[in-house]
């Protein structure tokens, strides 16, 4: 007998006696709503909120991102092809962009800018998938994550988004920077992923 | 001197490392505590449907197996069935052999710790690096984690630093972030030169074949981003039914485990990547692990395989607070592992018979498991399983009860030792010549005797019975 049958025959042996099973409960998704959840007209602003609270930054304009690359020194990045030509004017000429990302030299990217998904106002979470987000790697190996992110894709809640769920085999969601407290339950940012998480509202 | 296995563990623990796991777990477990009952109205009524939910999965696995296994087929996954750990260990092998591949970066994942892969890849001279900090820090010192979410809960930054400075990741520094930023330098050049990544999973959803993966440090998405081949090694009790039961879960397993509305990663993986995308494994090779399970499936303490692995029962535990980890002996510590670790020991249940009685059954674990696993009465299942079968460790510790068999027995015997007991309100306890009595006060003092008295109610009322004219 494969491995597969013995399993199956032993899970429907065990079950067998049972007199009854247990049903799947329906649940109201007013369950895990979560309590004074802000309920603004424009869904970025409690987006930018909880994106603050787990150290996220939030932003709103072109320049904004350009001045805060610029006050760290952060001026060699990767930005997805298809969002390049919109956002290349506002940056300045002593910034060194690549539009594909090396994989051979993955310290050499300080930022990557990809494009978000979706998001999720409740939690501060930013969608990627596949399909949308080109490169996993420059999303996630640079220390700046930017993601350019449209006000319309911002869900309410986790139901919402899990609902939502896209076809796209591999969908991430991100909330806040990489962090780590297994040393002492010390919190640090920055771990394997991002030290640093952008969202910029664009559109 | 304690004659439980885990006293005597927790009597050897340093101070200095009880102090911390008590703060720490209790830390978490305050936070826990305050962000669920703020921000739902009946978080009870969320971790009880929860737990219905994974109750209806374990009670179901004979078809939603099957029909999993089909969804990933579909998906473009390959899907492999592994018995025992062995086996288990056996599929990974074989699926990297056909590959070529010769260096796997691992994902923290219970269940390869339960079946010991990475040591057996390593005997086998294949490399499999832990990448989760606290696992890649585990693997370097040859240690055992001691908290299923945090596994070094039971080291300090200098016992890190040193290990650090050991395996020539730079000179000596215990600050916690140089210690991550080190790991993060040597980790990152890891994942670009490995064949493979292996993850687990925290659910995988029958409905879409969607696996979820839930981390803080990024690095399960850096394996899955980096390397041509995903490999996910499943017990075969994490399906959860549809997406949507996923909202509910995810809205536990974060608050519940580490006090997070959502942990920083949650990756949903349905597949290999598709044609033309840059990143990710091109083969999705899922292997579904019993292991012991489907014993556990055949008794009455199935409820366990509702655990979604939060560690929340660990943090609440008093138990585990004052042993740590270690004491459990076994992969999963603390009130979990004390249902879980006998049971899945399989032919070795007498050799971990003694943790079930390693409770006070106080409930906590029951009031706050995001699936509301009625854990006490499965360790009292156990406790009796353990007398059953004759374990000497199931009886470690408890006081010898022939001499109060004996009393109990004999009505006249049992009248004169409750009016001898009164003795007791006079005798000092240390003269005493009971041990058990004698170590109960050393800590606490002993109520005052007060042997007889349901007697004398009992005489009491059944004269007023009889004084009642019949009706
Ligand atoms: S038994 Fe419950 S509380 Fe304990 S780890 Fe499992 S799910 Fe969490």
């Amino acid at each position: 007998m494969s491995s597969r049958d013995q399993i199956l025959s032993r899970v429907r042996a065990a079950l067998a006696p049972l007199p009854r099973r247990a049903p799947l409960p329906e649940w109201d998704r007013e369950l895990v709503r979560v309590r004074q959840a802000q309920t603004a007209a424009d869904p970025w602003i409690p987006f930018a909120a909880r994106l603050r609270s787990v150290s996220g930054t939030p932003l709103t304009a072109v320049s904004d991102l350009v001045a805060l690359l610029a006050r760290s020194g952060w001026r060699r990045g990767y930005c997805d092809p298809v969002a390049w030509p919109a956002l290349a004017p506002a940056f300045p000429r002593d910034f060194q962009v690549e539009t594909a990302f090396d994989r051979t030299r993955v310290d050499d990217y300080q930022f990557g800018i990809t494009v978000a998904a979706g998001a999720i106002a409740e939690t501060g979470t930013l969608v990627l998938s596949d399909q949308v987000t080109s490169a996993r790697l420059a999303a996630l190996a640079p220390w700046v994550h930017v993601a350019l992110l449209r006000r319309e894709q911002i869900f309410p809640d986790i139901t919402a988004a899990v609902t939502a769920l896209p076809d796209d085999p591999n969908i991430i969601w991100c909330t806040g920077p990489s962090k780590t407290a297994d040393v002492e339950g010390i919190l640090i940012e920055g771990v394997h992923g991002p030290g640093v998480q952008v969202a910029l509202l664009v559109g | 001197m304690p004659n439980q296995p885990l006293d005597q563990f927790a009597a050897r623990l340093p101070a200095e490392q009880r102090a911390s796991v008590y703060q720490s777990t209790k830390g978490t477990h305050e936070k826990r505590t305050q962000l669920l009952f703020d921000q739902f109205a009946d978080p009870d009524r969320l971790r009880q449907i929860a737990g219905e939910i994974k109750q209806h999965v374990v009670e179901n696995l004979d078809t939603y197996l099957p029909a999993v296994e089909a969804k990933l087929r579909a998906n473009g996954a390959q899907v492999h069935w592994a018995a025992t750990g062995e086996e288990a260990c056996a599929a990974v092998l074989r699926i990297m052999q056909a590959r070529g591949a010769r260096r796997m970066v691992k994902a923290k994942t219970m269940v390869s710790e339960e079946i010991g892969l990475a040591h057996y890849l390593e005997e086998r001279g294949l490399e499999a690096l832990e990448t989760d900090l606290g696992e890649f820090i585990v693997q370097i010192d040859h240690d055992h984690p001691s908290h299923i979410v945090r596994p070094i809960i039971h080291k300090n930054r200098r016992e890190i630093a040193a290990s650090f400075e050991r395996e020539g990741l730079g000179a000596y520094n215990d600050d916690p972030e140089t210690i991550t930023r080190r790991a993060r330098q040597f980790l990152r050049h890891k994942y670009l030169q490995a064949d493979v990544g292996l993850t687990g999973a925290n659910f995988l959803s029958v409905e879409s074949g969607r696996i979820v993966l839930v981390t803080n440090e990024g690095n399960s998405r850096f394996c899955l981003a980096a390397t041509r081949c995903h490999i996910a090694l499943i017990g075969i009790e994490k399906l959860v039914p549809r997406d949507r039961d996923l909202g509910l879960l995810l809205n536990l397993l974060g608050r519940s485990g580490t006090a997070q509305p959502l942990t920083v990663y949650t990756e949903f993986i349905s597949g290999p990547r598709r044609p033309g995308q840059p990143d990710g494994p091109e083969e999705m090779h899922v292997v579904f692990v019993d292991n012991g399970r489907t014993d556990v499936l055949a008794t009455e303490c199935r409820d366990i395989l509702r655990c979604i692995r939060c560690g929340a029962c660990l943090n609440v535990c008093p138990v585990y607070r004052q042993a740590s980890g270690h004491a459990y002996r076994s992969v999963y510590p603390g009130p979990v592992g004390a249902v879980l670790s006998p049971l899945l020991a399989q032919g070795n249940f007498a050799a971990l018979a003694d943790l079930p009685k390693a409770s006070s059954l106080c409930g906590a674990c029951n009031e706050v498991c995001p699936v509301n696993i009625p854990i006490p009465d499965l360790l009292l299942r156990l406790r009796a399983k353990g007398k059953e079968e004759g374990a000497p460790l199931a009886s470690a510790g408890a006081p010898p009860m022939g001499a109060w068999a004996l009393l109990a027995s004999q009505p006249t015997a049992w009248k004169a030792a409750l009016a001898g007991g009164k003795l007791l309100n006079y005798i000092p306890a240390k003269l005493l010549p009971v041990p058990a009595l004698r170590a109960w006060e050393s800590r606490r003092s002993l109520p005052e005797w007060r042997g007889g008295e349901f007697r004398r109610w009992l005489r009491a009322r059944r004269r007023a019975a009889e004084r009642k004219p019949a009706p």
